[in-house]
Parts: C-alpha cells; structure tokens; sequence
C-alpha cells in the first residue's frame, strides 16, 4: 500500500506530505496506531486528514497508509439490532474484546464474518434481472426480512444462485453480464458514505407517519418520507421526543443516530428497546432497530461522520422497499463537528463561526429522505422519513443550524422552554409549529381516520389560537370583561391543552394513543364546546357549565384502554349532563 | 534521558513556540526549566515537522527566549494512583499540598482517559437521597448521574454543595463511598470552607482534593478537572467505590481555555470562547456513570456560575446541552431569605424518570412531582397577573394557586443547612400543600393514588384554613 508522511498534528487535523495521488474522502490509516481518518482537503501532494480517534501521542514522521477506498459501510444482514459507532464498528463487539473504554486502532468488521444466514433464493438461473432486484432474502430478525438486491452494475442473467445456510462473505448467486462479465453476489454489499444510493422515481408523499403522540399525529403530522426538525432549548425535551419517535412511530425500520449526545442516553435506548414491543407487531423494538452511537465524548470527527453512516443504512432500507424513519439527536453536534474542523483548517468562517458550507451540507443531508420507487424492474416502493433534532444555543431558533434546517425541512416542531417549566409534555408550542404535509394528507385521514378529522383538528387549532389572543385581553383588562362565549373558548382550549395535548411518556397507556383513540377524544372535547355553546344560547349558568362532572370524565380519557364502547361512553355522558343541566 | 532544546522562538500568552525539534508527539507532556532552574510543565497543543506549540500550565511569566530549556518527555500527562490517595490534598497540577509523602504509584492514569463504551454503560438508577427536598422531590439525583448546579455569584452554592456531599446517601445501603473534590480558581476562603466542612463531618478521610486557587496559575485549571476524573475513575471503576466528583468552578475552567484559544489565534465561537468548548466539556462530564458489571458509580456535581445569571451565556447553555439535566439557583428566592434557593421550575433531572417509584421511593413520586410542577407553575403565573391587576382582580381558583406557590416555597423549598428530609417526609409535605387545592384541580395525580393519598379528613382540614 502506498505511504505519506506526517508533518503536522493539530487535534483531529493530520496533515501528511508524499500523498500525490490520495483521492478526496478516501480513507487512510494514521500513525504507528493505524488511527482511521478520511481525506478532506489536498494541497499538492499534501493531504488534510480528519482522524477519527484521538490523537495523543501521533506525531510528525510517523507514516500515514493510503488504502485509495472512500469511506463505506457494510450492507448486510446483521445490521438490525445493533449498535455502531459513527463509523460502523460494532459497539459490542469492541467492548468484549477491547473492555469498557474505548481504546484507540481497533479494527473489527462491521457484520459478523463467522455467523450463518439461511438464504432463500427468489430466483432462479436464467432470470435477467437489474441492479436493485430481490434476488433472495434472509430472515434476519422475526420481524424484519432481510432482501438481498443486486448490486449496482449488476444487470445481467442469472447464471447461478443457491439456497441454505451461509456467512455473509460467501457467495451465493452469480450474475453474467451483458459483457460477458461474472459477477458474484454474497450477502452484504459496500457503499460510500457520502454517496447517496440511487433511486428510479421520487414520489410525493401522501401517508402520514403515525407516531401515536397525539401533537404531532393530530396537528402537525409528518408524512412517510417527509422531513422534520426539532429545535428546543436543552431540558424542553427533545431527546424525550425522538426516543417517542422512534419507539412508537409506524416505520419499519428505525435508524437512530445518537451524533454527540450523553452516553446514558443511548444506555437507555439498548436497555428499553428490547423489552419494549411494538404497538403494531408486537415483537420487541429492538428487532427493527439500528443504533448509532456517537456520544459527545467520542472522537469529533466521527461524530460527523455518523449521520452519513446512519443515512447510508437507512437508504439501504428504503431500497429493499421498507418504510424507514431515521433520527439524527442533535444536527447540531454534527454542524459543531464541521466547525471545530474547518477552524483547525483555517478556513474563512462563515455565520456564527460555522464554516460557509454548513447550509448546503445540510440540504443535501434531508434530500435523502423522501418516498421512492426503488431501482430494479419491481417497482417497489419505500419511504425514508428524517427526523433531527436542532439544539440551538440558549434555545435561540436564529441560530445558524435552525435557519438552514427550516429552509429545507417541511415539518417543524418547536420546542417551547417554558412549557417545559410547566412540565406540559411533549413541550412542543401549538402556536409556532407547523406541517406542510396537512394538505397532501388530507384524503388519507379522511378515508382512514374519519371523515370529520381533518374538520376536527382544524377546530381545535383555530381555538388554540383564539386563547391566544383572548389571553392577552384578559391579561390587560382582566378575565371579567370577557362575554361568557369568549370563556367558554378559553375553558375548551385549556381542555385540549391539558386534556389532549399533554401526553406522559412515561404513563403505560398514555405514551402511545392510536389514531382512532386520538379522533374520538379530540371530538369529545369538541362534542362538549359545542354542546356548551348551545346550552348557553339557551340561557344556562356558565358556571354550572363548567363545573360539570363528566369534564374530569374527559380529562381522564387518556387513561382508558383502547376500547371503542369505554371511549364513547364519555360522549354520551356529555349528552346526558347536559340534558340533565 | 530526554533530549533537550534550546530553540525556544516564541512566547505568546501561555504558549511557547519551540523550533527545531524532533520526534515530538502531538498531547506530550513537556518540562520547561527557566534561566533559574525552576521546572514548569506544558504539553503539546499542536506540531509540525520543526515547531512545537506548548501550552504552559504556570504560565510563562519569567521565561525567556535564549535560556529556557525544553524538554519533551515522551509520555502524556498521567496522575499515580494507589489506595493511598484517599484524604490526600493535591494541587491543580496532582502535586502533594499537605505535605504528605508523594504517592507510591500502583498505576499511573492518562488524565485524558479514554470515552466509556456506550454499550457498556449501565443506566443509572439508584436513587439518592441528598435530604433536600427541592432535589429529592422535584429533581431527584441518582446514582452515575452529571447534575450541575447553576448559580451565580454571591449565591450560596458551596453551602447547597456540601449539604449535599453531608447528606447524600442510597437508602438501605452502607457501601464504600468517596468524595473527589476540584477547585478551579475559587477563592482561599471558598475552598477552606468546603476543607472545614468535609473535615468536620469527617468525610475528609474519605476525600481526594485538587486544589487551584484564584491566584495560582490559571492553565494549570485545564488540567485540574481531568485528575480528579482520573482519580474518581481509579476509586470507581477498580476499588469499586461510589464517588461523588464536586467540580467548583465551571466558568473558570472555561475561562482559562479561552485564554489559550486565543493565544492560539483561533477563530472564536460565541463570546469568544473556542468552537470546541462544547466537546471539550463533554469529554469531562460524560466521564460520569456507571459500567455494567462493576460495584463503584461516578456522581457528579459540576457548579458554575453564570455570568450575569444569564442561563444562555455559552458555559451554562452548552453544561445543559450534556449533563443530565440541572440545579438552577435563583436571586429572587435568595434576596427572600429563602435557603436553599433553588429555582424549582427551570431545574431538571433528566435520570429521574428510572431511579422514583415504588421500591425505590414512593410509587405516587412521578404523580406528585408533576402535578407540583404545574401548580407551582401556575402559582407563579397567577403572582405575575396579580402584580399587573391587583389580586382583587384574580379569580377564587387562582388565588388558591397564589396562596400555593407561597407556601410551596417558604415549607417544601426552604429547608435548614442542617435538615435532611427523608423521602417520605418530602413527599407526604408535598401532599400537605396539594390538599389546598380542589381535588379535581389535580389531573397529573392517577385516580388510584388521588384516592389513596388525598385523604378527605386532610381535604376538610385544608378548606377550612382556606375560609379562615
């Protein structure tokens, strides 16, 4: 292999001379460690190399090995349930060999060498298939199976193709070319990081992802293959909702990329996710997870290169036409890792001391997401769904990350400090967020939710916003001066508020509420504004109203099981109270 | 023995340039000997093929160009550890200040450390009960857990602190405990206080100190915090004890890598303060926590003072982004008289959530723990609209919230320096309060525990006081 040299070490930042024909992104082996790094810059035959370990102790004069491949990731089964760092090395595995800290060099495969996949072809000799083809799968967990595609290049017929039991490095189909070329399939396939995986067509989305959190799903819902950004000051939590996310939502495979956040954290995510089940299946979460984990002790630059790693397994995913929703906590360690390295790079700083790039690295991250067509002649379909948290300074949404992330995402859920003092969760402000995907969503709810919801969820959102403005009136001149009406929006709207919108992720039948629970809960609040208002047309005391017992019935609601008969029991209580006023 | 270079070409601040050099590694430790013979120590900030950037934990007053003596050591910066260190006193640079022996080293430690594996990271879930019902009740802190306290200056900090360290315990437990305590350029008297105090309770056979005051060398504060991880990880992780770090102060720790940075001629994130600050911190506080299969934990208490109590000023607001929640302190409960003042709204325990409930305190803790919260919350908000209106103009339910959040914070918040509450004391006291309210008021509170603990007989007893 070829060698360069160190002449300078600066933090993550090497730089070697003697690199005159390194490739931009490739990855080399840094110092007598063998410390991994990637290419960022070339000056001549300088090379700048951002290591992805740390760098005490490497110095100038030790060699640094060309290997002229980009950084990849491996494409397997085996993925499923594990936990990467930001580079695809086995967490696991590293801690039985290697102990309980991190240390420095290591080399372990990405997918395990030595375990057997039964292999069931779909397939037979003579086929002519295209790049992007089942070809066989491999039930990788109970719940997931695991399709194995034709690479890319790979078009061509089928000349040979097994069956049984096999380790992912064995061949298991061979493809001739139309050149006449032999291309030999095994389970796992490579592909660069930064490379986006190919797809035939973009498709807009129309289905919503179902996420069982009654703000999101009801209010502001994201759509299969859309995109989402959290930004909220720390403790307004964030992390709280992506965890929801990602335990509850309706994908089938979650990609969870943990980018410089707290160890105990991601200590909590692989001490739940096995014994948590999902709502729809349920087998145990774990079994469709992916976790990336790079906390904010780890190496910086890999902390960078764990949401790439993160959204090349996802795509993988997508492509084999499973819907996969992807959580990136926090985009804004990623966008740190960028500064800290373009800073050692003395490059021209950009807003805030990010470098001038930070925006169009961002675009081209959520870009990725969306619902496609997937490559081959299947026309399959799959949905890849972005989720990233923001942690902006002081909670300030004019910060540099924010701003980038709103130009490019459709779905915005702001998290609001003091609502989270309120200990009101999720803490997300009905006021400043919004979904572009209200729209495009619309014919779904309406066929599979209900007729009214869409109605319904307007309603209440018009009433959240009229407290708003009658708040303000009554904090000038006091609630007396309000007409009895103008109260009743205020007692309704505080009704969603706490009755609806609050949701305890850690209350067993609250944490996740299914889309029809959700429907029947909002109309009976609505149910009873709406029979409030008749009742004081007609002359009833407001007081009366408003001290009726079925309202902690509907303040309850949350609580009950998910039967249909209990759920509209308590709109028929609301009848019957005020038939009885 | 090691090469030495006469080449120094440069003195910035606290760096010193070196030329001509040779087989240096970048993060070494140096020793530098001035034209008088004393020794200083450095390490390694950045190298190239001929120069070396040196970062001075002394400082560089007194060097110069054509006499100092560098000399690279071929090793990173390491503390010696044995079982001896428990009651030592150490300067911010692991120096003996008791003069005591030096430690017979069992193990020399990198104070640098190396990250936990995540996957070997067990989450932390051991209550712990600190007496103080602020904390205990609303904010609950366990065991592994990173939970700084926010304060500002003036405030009463380094009393809350070792309250803390007096009281904290793990109920129904005697294990091996210890306390790691730093300090980062505090004052003589503020450190003497912590000494008095630990040797008073004698938790001081029990402690290891790092000590850097305000007039000693400000660079030497980089390296301070790090030794006493690397001491909290040695007791923790091989002598299997349950320490609790107390890192006093944050904010001049921050302060002393500014000064680098800038000698450095860094390009500056906010408020100066070096882009990196974010992962620098965090490779100290995410030393906390504990590893699946090993006895000992590491608590930490990292405290801060916020410049202009200004919670979004860059040190606080990236503390907050990877701790595990905080104590925030607050001027207006103080200028009150109120001790501890601890702002109950904005603090947070994030760990919470695992470590409360039945069989560790009470299973009603979560309930009650919100539905405070928001009482107190709207108490808060209520005092707020009667300032602008005049009580008079408050509905009967918000004056009832009013009269809630005084009598929240003058019974449940204060507490003497010397009172620890148990956990069933701090919460049945929060019941106390509750039932000054309606019961239908209290919608955090699952029906089961409403009718359990909501008792009518006290419910009668709260009405009347209201009438009266």
């Amino acid at each position: 292999m070829r060698q360069g040299k160190i002449i300078r070490v600066a933090g993550p930042l090497v730089v070697a001379a003697e690199c005159l024909g390194a490739k931009m992104y490739d990855m080399v082996r840094v110092g007598h460690l063998g410390l991994i790094g990637e290419i960022i810059e070339l000056n001549n035959d300088q090379a700048y190399i951002q290591v992805y370990e740390d760098t005490t102790g490497v110095g100038p004069g030790e060699p640094v090995v060309l290997t002229e491949k980009p950084l990849s990731v491996e494409l397997g089964p085996g993925i499923l349930g594990s936990i990467y760092d930001g580079i695809q090395r086995p967490l696991d595995v590293i801690r039985a060999q290697h102990g309980e800290f991190v240390s420095r060099g290591i080399e372990v495969p990405a997918l395990d060498r030595e375990r057997r996949w039964p292999f069931e072809p779909i397939k037979k000799a003579g086929d002519r298939v295209l790049a992007g083809d089942i070809v066989g799968y491999v039930q990788e967990t109970p719940l997931i199976q695991h399709r194995i595609m034709v690479p890319e290049n790979g078009d061509g017929e089928i000349i040979e193709i097994k069956e049984g039991e096999f380790k992912v490095s064995e061949v298991v189909c061979r493809i001739k070319k139309e050149s006449g070329e032999i291309k030999e399939l095994n389970l796992f396939q490579v592909w660069p990081v930064r490379k986006q995986r190919p797809v035939k067509e973009r498709l807009m989305p129309f289905e919503p992802l179902i996420t069982g959190q009654r703000i999101l799903d009801t209010l502001f819902p994201l759509a299969k293959g859309g995109t989402a950004c959290v930004p909220g000051p720390f403790g307004s939590g964030k992390t709280v909702v992506q965890h929801q996310l990602a335990k509850w939502s309706d994908a089938q495979i979650i990609v969870y990329v943990a980018c410089g956040e707290r160890g105990n954290e991601v200590a909590d995510l692989l001490l739940s996710f096995p014994e948590l089940k999902d709502p729809n299946t349920g087998r145990p979460l774990l079994e469709r997870t992916v976790i990336i984990a790079n906390t904010s002790n780890m190496p910086v630059a890999a902390r960078e290169a764990s949401i790439y790693t993160g959204m090349t397994i996802a795509e993988y995913f997508r492509d084999m036409g499973y819907s996969v929703a992807l959580m990136a906590d926090s985009s804004s360690r990623w966008a740190e890792a960028l500064r800290e390295i373009g800073g050692r790079m003395e490059e021209m700083p950009g807003d805030e001391g990010y470098p001038a790039y930070l925006a169009s690295r961002l675009a081209e991250f959520y870009e990725r997401a969306g619902k496609v067509i997937c490559p081959g002649s299947e026309e399959r379909i799959g949905a890849l769904s972005v989720i990233g948290a923001v942690s902006p300074p002081g909670g300030d949404l004019s910060d540099p990350v924010v701003q980038a992330t709103l130009k490019v995402v459709k779905v915005f859920w702001a998290l609001d400090d003091r609502l989270a003092n309120m200990r009101h969760f999720p803490a997300i402000n009905w006021l400043q967020s919004y979904s572009l995907y209200r729209d495009s969503l619309k014919k779904y709810f309406a066929e599979k939710v209900a007729e009214d919801f869409v109605e319904l969820s307007q309603e209440a959102m018009k009433l959240l916003e009229l407290e708003a403005e009658l708040q303000e009136i009554a904090r000038l001149i006091g609630l007396e001066s309000l007409s009895f009406k103008e109260r009743l929006v205020l007692e309704t709207a505080r009704s969603i508020r706490e009755d609806f919108l609050h949701q305890n992720a850690f209350h067993p039948q609250d944490t996740y509420t299914s889309m029809r629970k959700q429907y029947l809960m909002l109309r009976t609040i609505l149910h009873f504004h709406h029979r409030a208002n008749e009742a004081l047309e007609a002359g009833k005391e407001f007081s009366d109203i408003v001290s009726l017992e079925v309202r902690d019935r509907i303040s309850k609601m949350k609580y009950l099981p998910e039967e249909e008969e209990a759920l509209l029991q308590v709109e028929k209580e609301v009848d019957a109270s005020f038939k009885a006023l | 023995m090691h090469k030495e270079y006469l080449t120094v070409s440069n003195i910035v601040g606290p760096l010193v340039i070196v030329e001509k050099i040779a087989d240096v590694k970048y993060n070494e430790l140096v020793e530098i000997e001035d034209s008088r013979g004393h020794l200083r120590r450095g390490t390694v900030l950045e190298v190239s093929t001929d120069q070396a950037v040196v970062q001075v934990f002394e400082g560089t007053v007194g060097l110069d160009i054509d006499k100092s003596r560098v000399r690279f050591l071929g090793r990173s910066q390491q503390l010696p550890v044995s079982e001896e260190i428990i009651g030592r006193v150490f300067d911010g640079s692991g120096r003996p200040r008791d003069n005591g022996p030096q430690i017979i080293a069992r193990k020399r430690l990198d104070i640098n450390g190396s990250p936990i594996n995540p996957d070997a990271r067990d989450y932390p879930s051991e209550f712990i009960q600190t007496g103080i019902s602020s904390i205990d009740g609303m904010n609950p802190l366990v065991r592994g857990q990173k939970l700084p306290i926010f304060s500002g200056s003036g405030l009463p900090h380094p009393r809350i602190a070792a309250q803390i360290a007096r009281q904290a315990r793990v109920l129904g437990k005697e294990e091996k405990f210890a306390v790691v305590f730093a300090a980062m350029g505090i004052t003589f008297e503020e450190a003497n206080f912590f000494i008095e105090d630990f040797r008073n309770t004698g938790a001081l056979e029990r402690a290891v100190l790092f000590l850097n005051l305000a007039n000693e060398p400000a660079i030497e504060r980089i390296a301070t915090p790090r030794l006493a991880l690397t001491c909290a990880e040695y007791l923790a992780f091989e002598l299997d004890m349950h320490v609790l770090v107390i890192l006093v102060d944050m904010t001049f720790y921050a302060e002393a890598l500014r000064e680098i940075s800038a000698a450095r001629k860094e390009i500056p994130g906010r408020r100066g303060y070096p882009g990196y600050l974010y992962t620098d911190l965090a490779t100290m506080y995410e030393r906390a926590g504990r590893i699946k299969g090993k006895k000992g934990s590491i608590t930490m208490i990292p405290i801060l003072t916020m410049p202009e109590d200004d919670k979004t000023h860059p040190i606080p607001d990236l503390t907050g982004y990877i701790t595990e929640g905080q104590v925030i302190l607050s001027r207006e409960l103080h200028r009150k008289g109120i001790y501890p003042p601890i702002d109950v709204l904005p603090s947070l325990s994030r760990l919470k959530d695992k470590g409360i409930g039945a069989g560790k305190t009470r299973e009603d803790h979560a309930d009650v723990l919100n539905q405070l919260f928001a009482c107190y919350a709207r108490g808060k908000e209520a005092r707020e609209l009667a300032l602008i209106l005049g009580e008079a103009a408050l509905s009967d339910l918000d004056r009832l919230y009013l009269k809630f959040a005084d009598l929240f914070e003058t019974e449940f918040v204060r507490q003497g320096e010397f009172e620890a509450r148990t956990i069933e004391e701090t919460i049945e006291l929060g019941w106390k309060l509750m039932r000054q309210l309606p019961k239908k008021e209290l919608k955090r509170i699952r029906p089961e525990y409403l009718e359990k603990y909501y008792s009518p007989a006290a419910a009668a007893g709260g009405e009347k006081a209201n009438e009266a």
